[in-house]
């Protein structure tokens, strides 16, 4: 779950200038062909020649995703807590540092409200780099917080997953987030506010069998691991021999479990389209309107 | 070390005992505790699970919806009952029975006794992922009392599946956790053999899980365990399960709701608790 090896081109904002040379020599793990960092970028982190989607980091999604200049974080102080005294061959609170220190945030969700072709959202990503995106009580914290705002504010919800599960180093703790978080999404489907529900690659475990699942619509970039099992495990257990392209994005749409598969490139579109759709609320202006208010104008008294 | 003063050994004795072969199983439990079970079969899209069964009984005269995880003893029992590891069609009947509670208005009794949800490529292909899922959201706002009590294996999200409700209550020797010792120790020890320290680590037994305020009582088993008096242990369970229904019953629906949210709305919020120190970091994007 935590073990797989990374397959970003990203590295946090900080570091990403010193980085260049590396990217120079990036291939496709897919085709294999050399890539141009430069059109890789273009393509949102796509092989212009395979399609493989490469694993983007919070910040970038939210760049790709959201309006220009429009996403306003929250919860940043919101940080893992270790009740368990947890230590396995490193203690959890070392573990916890050193991914703040490599990914630059604080923990594995990042949320905030922003506007997405033209309507204001709440948007929660969840970030692979940071413990694989596993769901600790901060994070589950996170998630239902940016729920609860979208409740409140009745604000579309947008969760981009990718995540390997529960966060093991939290235990129990960790596992009652898969509550928590669908508690609070049961309340956001009976004020009729919609949820649209993202799963990029990989998206596992308790995430799947949790908040990600629950969606009005479900969406899932090509080629991402989905599913609730690991086919090792699951190999382990059964002996089977699991199909061609098992828990795949394309797999899951052949069998009714997600409504689409959409390449990066056309996710900004799709999701304009699903809240032309489904959001029928004023839409509010992305940036404060030049023009000054009329003097004359009453207040108006919330 | 936990507050009765086991150490690595305890927590994985705890592990032994709450998958002990003799152990009572939740048929065991539903037999001696209520009358006229009656266990209703299928969850009306594929197909019938013997890991997770359900049904009507009868509590002292009340009519209550129990649903179960049921594992077998015999070589037959365990493969008909899958080891007690359900596929999506035993989370969709539970779902269905449950909501006929709902309908109804019987309190909801749901036994817990899973190593975990089935890990199979047929239960990945019907969605297990999506059934508790679904089941997490319908349970967090079922419009009746709902009790759970572990009785063996709390495995994961499997468990979680029928687990949602108003009351948690564990059998003195059961255990709960986010993922098998066996599983922890192979990705975070990368050695199975680890399994010792991983359950220590885990926080899994029913007195731990109680210290973290997650678990409303341990219910006392003879000496020994379970297996040596099933009577009595079932005796314990059906008066723990009785006392708590009846002051969850008490309750308003729309407070016991609010108190059902708010339940899971804390865990892991905790002010009291020394968080990670935090490191500073610039504002991301």
């Amino acid at each position: 779950m935590f073990r797989q090896k990374p397959r970003y081109v990203a590295l946090p904002q900080a570091a990403r200038a010193t980085v260049g040379e590396e990217v120079d020599r990036l291939s496709c793990p897919k085709c294999e062909i050399a890539l141009e960092p430069a059109r890789l970028e273009a393509a949102h982190r796509v092989c212009y020649r395979c399609g493989y989607h490469f694993r983007l980091r919070a910040g970038e999604r939210i760049e790709m995703l959201l309006d220009p200049n429009t996403f306003e974080e929250e919860g940043q102080d919101v940080v893992a807590t270790d009740v368990l005294g947890f230590n396995d061959s490193q203690p959890y609170v070392t573990r916890i540092e050193k991914s703040r220190a490599e990914t630059g945030l604080n923990e594995a969700a990042v949320w905030g409200e922003g506007v997405v072709g033209g309507h204001r959202v709440v948007t929660v990503v969840l970030d692979f780099a940071f413990m694989g995106g596993s769901m600790g009580a901060a994070t589950g914290e996170k998630i239902t917080t940016a729920i609860e705002r979208a409740i409140h504010r009745r604000l579309p919800l947008i969760i981009v997953s990718a995540s390997g599960g529960a966060r093991m180093q939290e235990g129990v703790l960790s596992l009652m987030q898969m509550a928590k978080t669908s508690a609070a999404l049961g309340r956001l489907a009976a004020v009729r506010v919609p949820f649209f529900s993202l799963l990029t690659d990989p998206t596992m475990g308790g995430v799947t069998a949790s908040f990600a699942s629950v969606a009005d619509v479900i969406l899932a970039e090509p080629g991402a691991m989905i599913g609730f099992a690991g086919s090792r495990v699951i190999q382990q257990a059964t002996y089977e021999t699991l199909p061609e392209g098992f828990q795949t994005a394309e797999f899951l749409l052949k069998h009714g479990m997600i409504d689409m598969v959409v390449p990066r490139a056309e996710l900004p579109a799709t999701f304009r389209q699903l809240l032309d759709l489904y959001d029928h609320q004023p839409v509010e202006p992305a940036q404060p309107v030049e023009a000054p208010v009329p003097a004359t104008r009453p207040a108006i008294v919330p | 070390m936990s507050a009765n003063g086991s150490g690595p050994a305890s927590a994985w004795t705890q592990v032994e005992l709450a998958r002990h072969v003799d152990r009572p199983y939740s048929l065991d439990y539903i037999q001696a505790i209520f009358r006229n079970f009656i266990e209703l079969h299928g969850d009306r899209l594929f197909g019938d699970d013997h890991a997770l069964i359900g049904g009507p009984a009868s509590l002292d005269g009340q009519t209550v919806m129990v649903i179960a995880q049921q594992k077998g003893r015999t070589t037959a029992e365990r493969a008909l009952r899958n080891f007690g590891m359900a596929n999506p069609e035993g989370y969709r009947k539970a779902l269905r029975l449950v909501r006929q509670a709902e309908r109804f208005q019987f309190p909801i009794i749901a036994f817990v006794d899973t190593p975990a949800a089935f890990p199979g490529a047929g239960a990945e292909e019907r969605g297990i992922a999506w059934a508790i899922a679904e089941n997490l959201v319908a349970f967090s706002q079922l419009a009746v009392p709902i009790v759970t009590l572990v009785v063996g294996e709390g495995g994961s999200g499997g468990a979680l599946g029928i687990g949602v409700g108003d009351r948690l209550l564990m059998m003195e020797h059961s255990i709960y956790s986010v993922a098998p010792p066996e599983t922890c120790a192979s990705i975070l020890w990368r050695d199975i053999s680890h399994k010792v320290e991983a359950a220590e680590a885990l926080k899994l037994t029913a007195r731990d899980l109680h210290g973290l305020g997650l678990v409303d009582e341990v219910v006392p088993e003879p000496v020994g365990g379970a297996q040596n008096d099933y009577g009595l242990a079932a005796d314990a369970a059906g008066a723990a399960v009785r006392r708590h229904l009846s002051a969850l019953t008490a309750i308003p629906i729309a407070r016991l709701l609010q108190e059902r949210y708010e339940r899971y709305r804390r865990i892991g919020l905790s002010p009291a608790q020394p968080s990670v120190k935090t490191v500073r970091r610039a504002r991301q994007p």
